[in-house]
């Protein structure tokens, strides 16, 4: 019998505890497919933050680092700078990358480093109980803006990709959802177009997953998926935002 | 060997690349820049990175992550700088990650200035990160001190598995002095078998300073604390001066410890029995020797260049039955000789009335 789909070696038997119809578990498994296909399993670091990305070190076979709130990319410039073959990673959600780590995640790009962040954009914190995120959209309701986000108040939702899409050091960079069949296969295609980049010594990749967050959203987990293909796509739209592919940059 | 005319700032700097380091990450600060300016050229020139970061905060969480693939590591800063650096120094702590950490200390509290102060004496020893840690802490006093005590960090921190921290200042950093590079020969260590580099084949590695269990984080913390005890057992380091039967024992570091040297000298021409202590290592701190000395003299002055700061750990040290004085200049200046053996001559002249 042809075996055609089996849990990928690089992920850990072992169950998620990501909350039910959270994607975190897709986009973890979606990298540790990556890592497979790549062969890198040996030669790959991850770094985690906090929040509910903090788990990815559970769940993933490989070397990893933790550290604190939006330090990720300052810390794997250091892992890379001292390893320059190795793939590095760091693995984000939208507060830790879009908030508090604002400046490191930029300034990696901007130095073209050559590493891949991965950031879950859940438009919530979601680990410290659903409050607002730079990335929460006008009019939703979070703990901190119960009336709904005003952008006279509380400023408009950032759009990170599009940011750091106008920065020569960052070469790769794209936005996927994972709430369909097909949107899985091209986000796979994003993660392994990602660290082919950095493979190739490119500059600085990221691919940003939009994500329910069912808990904090107050939504079922089918909601939640409606709620990314309805609400989050038209602030966030798909598609890859750069490609140094199209002769952008080469570092 | 030759001796070599050096700012303190540029020594401090060349002793890294000679014990080894070939990885520094710093942010711009006065009066701490030429150890960054030195290492731009110095450290490409031997193989090695030089980066500038875009933040002080960036810069330590870029040495935690070299560090955490095994190589020696340097990230130095000044006053404000280090108090951004302090989340960092605390997740160094908790992971066990070598790093060497400078602080060209300057004036504050706040922006303050920038000259040469010791108002960051409890941000260095008491730790001014969160939780239950201890930072390894010396205090060079001249050039040539720079270096050796520069070669020592990065080995303690290597055996220890700790950050250390070299707390000097602006004076030290600016002046220049004759130094020597002796051969880096500290005994070996065992391999850094707990560093990530990939896998390769092995069991996956993590560091972690996270754990959610709070039976689990205690014991984290017993783990270090036992570390910590031997520290304090092992790497007190501390110098003596003057005359060994004194009427009165000076205690002081750095910059304040020169200038105690000249006072000793001055105050015996004037015919006064004076005794200096330098702790050399301000943690672990030379509490018990102190404590001897200070019973042998009767009484004490401690002089720094704060407001009272290092004062509370000889107080710890010595106890109530032998009077402590302090002297202390703050803001950026530097105590005299003159103005210390005045207050010397006032000490003993009260204790005697008393």
């Amino acid at each position: 019998m042809k075996t055609i789909f089996e849990r990928p070696k690089t992920l850990l038997e072992k169950p998620f505890t990501y909350c039910p119809g959270c994607h975190h578990g897709l986009a973890n498994r979606l990298i540790a497919e990556v890592i497979d296909e790549l062969g890198q399993a040996d030669t790959t670091i991850g770094v985690g933050p906090v929040g509910c990305s903090v788990y990815i070190y559970e769940f993933i076979d490989i070397d990893f680092v933790m550290g604190p709130h939006g330090r990720a990319p300052a810390v794997a410039t250091g892992i890379k700078r001292c390893l320059p073959d190795v793939l590095v990673f760091s693995y984000q959600g939208d507060g830790d990358i879009a908030a508090i780590g604002t400046a490191e995640i930029v300034h990696t790009a901007v130095r073209g480093e050559c590493i891949t962040a991965f950031f879950v954009n859940n438009a919530i914190f979601g680990m410290t109980g659903g409050q607002m995120a730079p990335t929460t959209l006008t009019g939703q309701q979070t703990t901190t803006t119960p009336a709904g986000r005003d952008p006279l108040r509380t400023g408009h939702p950032l759009r990170l990709g599009e940011m750091l899409g106008q920065l020569e050091g960052s070469s790769y960079l794209a936005r996927v959802a994972l709430t369909k069949p097909n949107l899985i296969k091209q986000a796979k295609e994003a993660v392994r177009r990602a660290f082919l980049t950095q493979q190739e010594k490119r500059g600085f990749s990221m691919v940003e997953f939009l994500s329910p967050c069912p808990t904090n959203w107050k939504m079922t987990p089918t909601d939640a998926v409606d709620w990314v293909d309805k609400e989050m796509k038209n602030v966030f739209p798909l598609g890859v935002i750069k490609d140094w592919k199209e002769g952008v940059h080469v570092h | 060997m030759k001796k070599i005319l050096m700012k303190g700032n540029d020594a401090i700097a060349e002793a890294a690349v000679r014990a080894g380091c070939l990885f520094y990450f710093g942010y711009p600060i006065t009066p701490q820049t030429e150890i960054s300016e030195y290492l731009s050229w110095r450290l490409p020139e031997v193989g090695g990175v030089f980066l500038q970061a875009e933040s002080e905060i960036a810069a330590v969480y870029m040495a935690y992550g070299a560090s955490a693939t095994g190589k020696r590591v340097m990230t130095s800063s000044s006053g404000p700088g280090m108090s951004l650096k302090q989340e960092g120094i605390s997740y160094l702590a908790c992971a066990e990650l070598p790093c060497v950490i400078v602080n060209i200390s300057r004036g504050g509290p706040g922006l303050g200035n920038i000259q040469p102060s010791q108002g960051d004496y409890f941000q260095a020893v008491k730790g001014g990160g969160h939780g239950d840690y201890r930072v390894i802490v010396l205090a060079p006093s001249s050039v040539q001190e720079m270096v050796d005590l520069n070669y020592l960090a990065f080995h303690l921190a290597d055996l220890y598995r700790n950050p250390v921290l070299i707390l000097s200042d602006g004076m030290l950093g600016q002046m220049m002095e004759p130094v020597v590079f002796w051969e880096y020969d500290f005994p070996e260590l065992p391999p850094k078998d707990w560093a990530i580099q990939g896998k390769n084949g092995r069991e996956r590695k993590i560091i972690l300073p996270l754990n959610l269990d709070p039976r689990e984080m205690e014991q984290v913390n017993l783990r270090l604390a036992k570390k910590y005890r031997r520290v304090e057992e092992y790497e007190i380091r501390f110098e003596c001066f003057g005359q060994e039967e004194a009427d009165l024992l000076l205690v002081g570091y750095g910059t304040s410890a020169r200038v105690l040297k000249s006072v000793v000298r001055k105050g015996e021409k004037q015919g006064l029995r004076l005794r200096l202590l330098r702790p050399i290592s301000l943690y672990p701190f030379p509490s018990r020797v102190i404590k001897e000395e200070a019973q042998r003299a009767g009484r004490v002055l401690v002089v720094e260049m704060n407001l009272g700061q290092m004062v509370e750990d000889v107080t710890l040290a010595v106890g109530d039955r032998v009077p402590i004085h302090f002297h202390g200049r703050s803001g950026g200046l530097i105590p005299t000789v003159d103005e210390i053996l005045e207050k010397i001559r006032f000490v003993l002249k009260s204790e005697e009335s008393s």
